[in-house]
């Protein structure tokens, strides 16, 4: 289906219309009708974790019968580096079926009352998933800031969801800082488009080999400028004071999914990283590198110390989302600067469990830390008394009144939440046999069997790396078994009354990593294949520039004799440039 | 041409990076809204500077590209505007919200010397 240019394989963007179509839908129907809004919600996300396995599949056979490896969707037919395309690759068919699979646990737990705190809850929660599918497939830099903006406009909505003078102060600052992200991302744009005529991603890295030094330069200053728009998306250290009070005050299911949105930054940053200033860029090869490195390294120290320093627990969860950044971060840098694929392999498959972990780390939190003091959020049923209600006053919102009711009443008991609380603590410190635990010692083992043979012996990043890799699992493992001990063995009185609702999600996503674990092979296997494929950027060029000539091949040729300094590595791999 | 466009990118740019660093969320709104000014006519600049040519061309025949403006920047302007717009907006509301529920226009709900 995807080998074949003539039909376009309308399913690549379903994930993307689905949720659209879906958050359209509910605006159709009162809010007071939060139970339909939720149906239609979970079968959305269900229609799109079947297209993403769909598309899963056609990658997967794509590569197996040694065809292209990347699907193309042009949007509106238009001839590829004039119109924009959606792009699937191995990458991106695992970042769309990672988000469906976080989507539901965090749907089925604002059925446990939080959906019913504020107005338009679900609607939001769709737009953002399709901005976030948006992101993974498109293949077009600005296409990719306008979808990066849906998602931002609806994680807005989703943070300030329940309100409260906590959630006011953190929006107020989540928003102006990434309005500012937002910004430099433009100006990163605007600059690409400058210097290289061409906002297609795999264009760009094509058209890089024809920029003069001066050009050059000024690419070089659009990617720092978009390296620092993503940074502050993924939580980089010094880019990352805004993240713990922002998913520490969010609602816990509007947390657990926006777990899912440092790592688009991530994969923006890896996608772009690798495909344009990767090993074959020639001048600008690994331009960035060392800030990744080093940076990644940085935040997983920050991320560390944070995770320790910080008594709530909701907090802790921001840092772990840090830490699990820093990780992915300082795997892409060492991959750039030629650190080998195993490496990234091994963080990818970190990556996918540690986001899942991270999520269910959310929900976990609030029911955990119930009646905690300090805590003023909990869903308070029985008593019929909202505080938030009177809070809604300033804004004049308060018309559709705010239902704590949860869709059922069936309660659980602490030591099923003790379990939980356990397991994902083990998974996020990185014990065996969890796959934190695999995901790790894959990246150790990548970076030593690459790297040792080479040289002899071990850059001093790459030991500091294998060093927070470990300290960061043990210092997470520190704090959660702190607050364990004391929130479990040691504390006395009722326990608090917990919902089932609050607990399946947990468990759905405990279950997605215990599939995990014990499909590590095969997913190990996946994930090294998307890190191959990752570092040979042309295969992605070449399917997406197929049928586009390379309009600055033909004058600047024909005008001077040698425009080019460094060779083509393999010319019968692009004939389009050859051919004029 | 250039230099007053230069000029006028630096000190909008300029302005809104002083005013995003004030206490203010009033001051922060006016500066986010001076840096977005800035950076739309600079992706403006970014397809080069033309005076009197048209951003579309006429259908069929040969056209002189050369004659005629980029049109691109002036379609990512276009959605660069609207974005901002709306995000302003929201944020207008949040900040109207803040000074609701806390009492004080401070980017930090409370004043550093109550």
């Amino acid at each position: 289906m995807m080998n074949d240019a003539a039909m376009p394989d309308h399913l690549m963007i379903a994930p993307i219309l689905i949720p659209l179509v879906a958050g359209a839908l509910m605006l159709f129907y009162s809010d007071r009708s939060r139970q339909t809004k939720l149906i239609i919600g979970l079968v959305a996300v269900g229609l799109t974790f079947l297209a993403s396995v769909e598309l899963m599949a056609d990658v997967k056979s794509a590569t197996e019968q040694g065809g292209t490896v990347v699907g193309l969707y042009r949007l509106g037919d238009w001839p590829v580096p004039i119109g924009i395309v959606l792009v699937l690759d191995r990458l991106s068919a695992m970042m769309v079926m990672l988000t469906a699979l976080l989507a539901a646990p965090s749907l089925v737990y604002a059925a446990a009352g939080w959906h019913g705190k504020g107005q338009h809850y679900h609607s939001m929660f769709q737009f953002l998933l399709a901005g976030v599918n948006g992101s993974f497939l498109t293949g077009d830099l600005f296409n990719l800031f306008v979808f990066f903006e849906v998602m931002l406009a609806a994680s807005y909505g989703l943070m300030l969801h329940g309100s409260g003078p906590e959630r006011i102060k953190a929006g107020l600052h989540y928003l102006a800082v990434n309005l500012a992200a937002s910004l430099f991302f433009l100006i990163g744009v605007a600059l690409v488009y400058g210097t290289t005529g061409t906002l297609n991603m795999a264009d760009i890295a094509r058209a890089l080999h024809w920029l003069d030094d001066a050009e050059r330069l000024l690419f070089h200053a659009a990617a720092t400028f978009l390296g620092l728009a993503f940074l502050i998306k993924a939580a980089a250290w010094p880019l990352c004071f805004w993240l713990p009070p922002t998913y520490g005050a969010a609602s816990p299911p509007a947390a657990a999914i926006m777990a899912i949105m440092t790592k688009v930054g991530i994969y923006v940053i890896l996608r772009l990283s690798l495909l344009v200033l990767g090993p074959d860029a020639g001048p600008s090869a690994g331009f960035g590198a060392s800030v990744l490195m080093i940076g990644g390294v940085l935040t997983m120290a920050f991320g560390m110390i944070g995770i320790l320093g910080t008594p709530e627990l909701a907090r802790k969860g921001g840092y772990l989302a840090i830490i699990s950044s820093g990780t992915v971060l300082a795997a892409i840098g060492f991959a750039q600067a030629g650190g080998g694929s195993s490496m990234l392999g091994g963080a990818l498959y970190y990556m996918v469990g540690s986001t899942a972990a991270i999520s269910a780390f959310f929900l976990i939190a609030e029911p955990v830390s119930r009646n905690d003091e300090g805590d003023d959020d909990a869903p308070d049923e029985g008593d019929g008394f909202d505080p938030l209600s009177e809070r809604w006053t300033p804004m004049g919102l308060g018309t559709v009144e705010d239902t704590t009711a949860p869709a059922s009443q069936r309660t659980v008991s602490w030591l099923t939440m003790a379990i939980c609380f356990g397991l994902v603590a083990a998974m996020i410190a990185g014990l065996p046999p969890m796959p934190g635990f695999v995901g790790k010692f894959a990246i150790l083992r990548g970076a030593v069997q690459d790297n040792l043979p080479a040289s002899g012996h071990l850059p001093v990043i790459l030991w500091a790396y294998a060093a927070m890799l470990i300290l960061s699992g043990l210092g997470a493992l520190i704090a959660l078994m702190r607050f364990g001990i004391r929130r479990f063995w040691a504390e006395e009185g009722p326990t608090p009354r917990i919902l089932a609702l609050e607990v399946v999600p947990v468990v759905m996503l405990l279950g997605m990593i215990g599939l995990q674990t014990v499909r590590s092979d095969a997913l190990l296997g996946y994930t090294s294949a998307t890190a191959d494929a990752l570092l040979e950027p042309r295969v992605y060029r070449n399917a997406v520039l197929a049928e586009a000539q390379d309009v600055r091949a033909a004058p600047v040729q024909s005008l001077t004799p040698e425009p080019v300094a460094e060779p083509e590595p393999t010319p019968e791999n692009e004939p389009e440039e050859v051919a004029q | 041409m250039e230099l007053i466009l230069a000029l006028a990118i630096g000190i909008l740019v300029g302005s809104g990076v002083w005013l995003l660093l004030r206490p203010r969320s009033y001051q922060v709104i006016i500066g986010l809204c001076l840096l977005a000014y800035g950076i739309n006519l600079f992706i403006f600049a970014m397809g080069r500077l033309y005076v009197g040519a048209a951003p579309i061309m006429p259908k069929g025949g040969f056209v002189d590209p050369t004659a005629y403006a980029d049109p691109v920047p002036q379609a990512l302007v276009l959605t660069a505007i609207v974005i901002s717009f709306a995000t302003t907006a929201l944020f207008l509301v949040l900040m109207i919200a803040s000074r609701g529920a806390t009492g004080t226009d401070h980017v930090d709900g409370k004043e550093r010397h109550p």
